[in-house]
């Protein structure tokens, strides 16, 4: 009771397209995460299933539903905004109980669903404060207790985690996956932290300028990725890319090593190089390596390389982890 | 939040303002008082003498004072529920996005630019009266006998002049906090399922309850002594039908030459706006807390 299927959508402001084309199939109960960089349309394209933006093209169906002209209200989704937007004059009992007050439910369904919610979110002892007396974290957890009282086909998150330190963000990705597990709802989910995607999604979809440049699952976008970009964007470090004569040798226009896909030898090895700065962060080193053909070269190795700035190292990709593209940057099989 | 210094700091800066309103409040206001408390008719230069409370007890056992009492309330409650609701649809209608927008907002703030008496005769003579006005012409055209506003309904008719002056004031407050109220909030409560009027009643009305009580109690303030509208129209009649208190103490001191007896006047109208006062911020004072 959740699938959402988009055909052919797009979507323009005035004479700017922001969305050219994009269809996309979400089955019922997954978790699907967009990422891409900052102005890339993915807000645009959350705001577009949740009806809250017109598309100017194409459809958008819901549980096989055409739901393209319907009312937000209609879709019966929930969206977790990233400024929260809790309503600031009500307690935190009022901001759940709100979407059932508005479908008219009776007083006792409303207060057993709230219960429900907050026991659920570990808000129970703060039903009775207002938003402002909130920290950002539990702010966070009314805005996702107003979306699961309603009981939705599906949760849409704009961003949610930005505005929480970096240890607490943690927290509630967990939380959130572990709703997810609970709930078992289809779940869509923005943002631009490609850690976050990785951990959370079922499947993640790259945007790019408002197209799709893959989707699957974090692990093919990961060891398949199909073209420069979202080879680039997923993984961190960032996947080293390497043009010219060297790229030429494997038969492409550049080819791609992941950080964590190089052995380092003192001795020996397909490229040599400079080690520039050498992080030792215990469990990893990273290792800013100058190459000879004058590449900058980020590698990842094992927390005990006894390497240090401004000694030599020979690199040598491991088999079959070097991603080859052509000129106009997609993957070349094989 | 401020250290100590600040605060002295801030105290000595502000020094001179607070000296130079005292002296402009304190004075005029310990002036009054005196002359309250005085004997003293312009008619009879020289005999002024002290009388006690004789000038409070002629003023409120005035034959008048209460139903200018009661004129004075009615006028202020009258003006401030036209203006408040009729502000908050105006703010509501401008807030869309429509044809010739920057227009149409001159045009609703015009008003507050007009003089209170011109704008007091224009409605006289061009709109209410009864032979020449543009609301009696409307009533033959359509075979009705014209209403003589001034004289049938007087009060009412001060009541819509003033709110038609007081409008723009309103409707610019209510129009500026009903900008500022979060777009996503209004999406989340559509998402939530709120149509427009539960929208309106729990997300915007709360969010204008500061600027309303705002609206409330500046408006309170200038409402409550009313006076160029009502000479430039009634001139208090027909009867005693809209003497305020303002009014009333204009009779007294300038028609009678009565310095003392409209100084009590001015004493009692002062002690009327600050029990006024002191129930306005009971009620809606909350509202601008935090
Ligand atoms: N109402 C609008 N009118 C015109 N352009 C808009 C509007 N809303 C968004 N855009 C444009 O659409 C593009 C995509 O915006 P969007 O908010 O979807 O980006 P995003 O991927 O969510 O970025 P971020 O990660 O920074 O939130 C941007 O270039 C933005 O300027
Ligand atoms: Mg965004």
């Amino acid at each position: 009771m959740g699938s959402i299927t988009l055909d052919h959508v797009t979507k323009s402001f005035g004479a700017v397209t922001i969305i050219p084309d994009i269809s996309l199939d979400i089955r019922d109960g997954e978790f699907v995460v967009f990422v891409g960089p900052s102005g890339c349309g993915k807000s645009t394209l959350l705001r577009l299933i949740a009806g809250l933006e017109d598309v100017s093209g194409g459809k958008i169906m819901i549980d096989g539903a055409d739901v393209t002209n319907a009312h937000p209200a209609q879709r019966k989704l929930s969206m977790v905004f990233q400024s929260y937007a809790l309503y600031p004059h009500m307690s935190v009992r009022g901001n759940i109980a709100f979407p059932l007050k508005m479908e008219g439910a009776s007083k006792e369904k409303i207060d057993e669903a709230v219960g429900n919610a907050a026991a659920i979110l570990n808000l129970t002892d703060y039903l009775d404060r207002k938003p402002r007396q909130l920290s950002g974290g539990q702010r966070q957890r009314v805005a996702i207790g107003r979306a699961i009282v309603r009981q939705p086909k599906a949760f849409l998150f704009d961003e949610p985690l930005s505005n929480l330190d970096a240890a607490l963000r943690v927290a509630m990705r967990l939380e959130i996956s572990e709703l997810h597990k609970k709930l078992g709802t289809t779940m869509i989910y923005v943002t631009h932290d490609q850690v976050e995607a990785m951990t959370m999604a079922d499947k993640i979809v790259v945007l790019n300028a408002g197209r799709i440049e893959q989707y699957g699952t974090p692990l093919e976008l990961y060891s398949k990725p199909a073209n420069r970009f979202v080879a680039g964007f997923i993984g961190s470090p960032k996947m080293n890319f390497i043009e010219g004569a060297e790229a030429a040798r494997f038969g492409a226009h550049a080819i791609g090593v992941r950080p964590e896909h190089f052995t380092v030898s003192q001795e020996a090895g397909s490229w040599k190089g400079v080690v520039g700065v050498a992080e030792h962060l215990g469990s990893d080193t990273f290792l800013y390596v100058k190459s000879e053909s004058g590449d900058q070269l980020t590698v990842r190795t094992s927390g005990e390389i006894p390497v240090r700035s401004g000694e030599t190292v020979h690199l040598t990709p491991m088999d079959g982890r070097v991603y080859r593209f052509d000129a106009q940057g997609h993957a070349i099989a094989g | 939040m401020a250290t100590a210094q600040t605060q002295t700091a801030a105290r000595l800066m502000m020094a001179p303002a607070v000296v130079l309103l005292l002296g402009w409040m304190l004075i005029p206001l310990s002036l009054t008082l005196w002359f309250s408390f005085q004997r003293y008719n312009l008619l009879m230069p020289g005999q002024e003498f002290f009388t006690g409370f004789d000038n409070y007890r002629y003023f409120l056992s005035h034959p008048n004072f209460w139903s200018a009492l009661a004129n004075t309330l009615i006028l202020v409650g009258g003006v401030l529920t036209i203006t408040i609701i009729g502000g908050t649809l105006l703010a509501l209608l401008l807030d869309q996005p429509i044809f010739g927008q920057g227009i149409v907002r001159l045009l609703v703030i015009a008003p507050f630019f007009v003089m209170p008496t011109v704008s007091a005769l224009v409605w006289k003579n061009m709109l209410m009266h009864p032979v020449n006005g543009l609301f009696s012409w409307i009533a033959r055209v359509f075979v009705v006998q014209p209403i003589d506003w001034f004289a049938q309904a007087p009060m009412f008719s001060i009541i819509v002049i003033v709110a038609w002056q007081w409008l723009p004031f309103a409707t610019l407050i209510i129009l500026t906090a009903l900008q500022s109220l979060d777009e996503e909030q209004k999406e989340a409560a559509g998402m939530d399922g709120a149509g427009p009027f539960p929208l309106f009643f729990y997300i915007i009305l709360p969010h204008l309850a500061r600027a309303i009580t705002v609206v409330i109690l500046i408006q309170t303030i200038f409402l409550l002594s009313i006076f160029a509208e009502i000479l430039v129209t009634t001139n208090g009649g027909p009867g005693v039908a809209t003497t305020n208190l303002t009014f009333l103490i204009y009779m007294q001191s300038l028609l009678q030459f009565d310095v003392g007896l409209a100084s009590a006047g001015g004493i009692v109208a002062v002690i009327l706006a600050n029990i006024v006062a002191i129930f306005l911020l009971r009620i809606v004072g909350k509202n601008l807390e935090a």
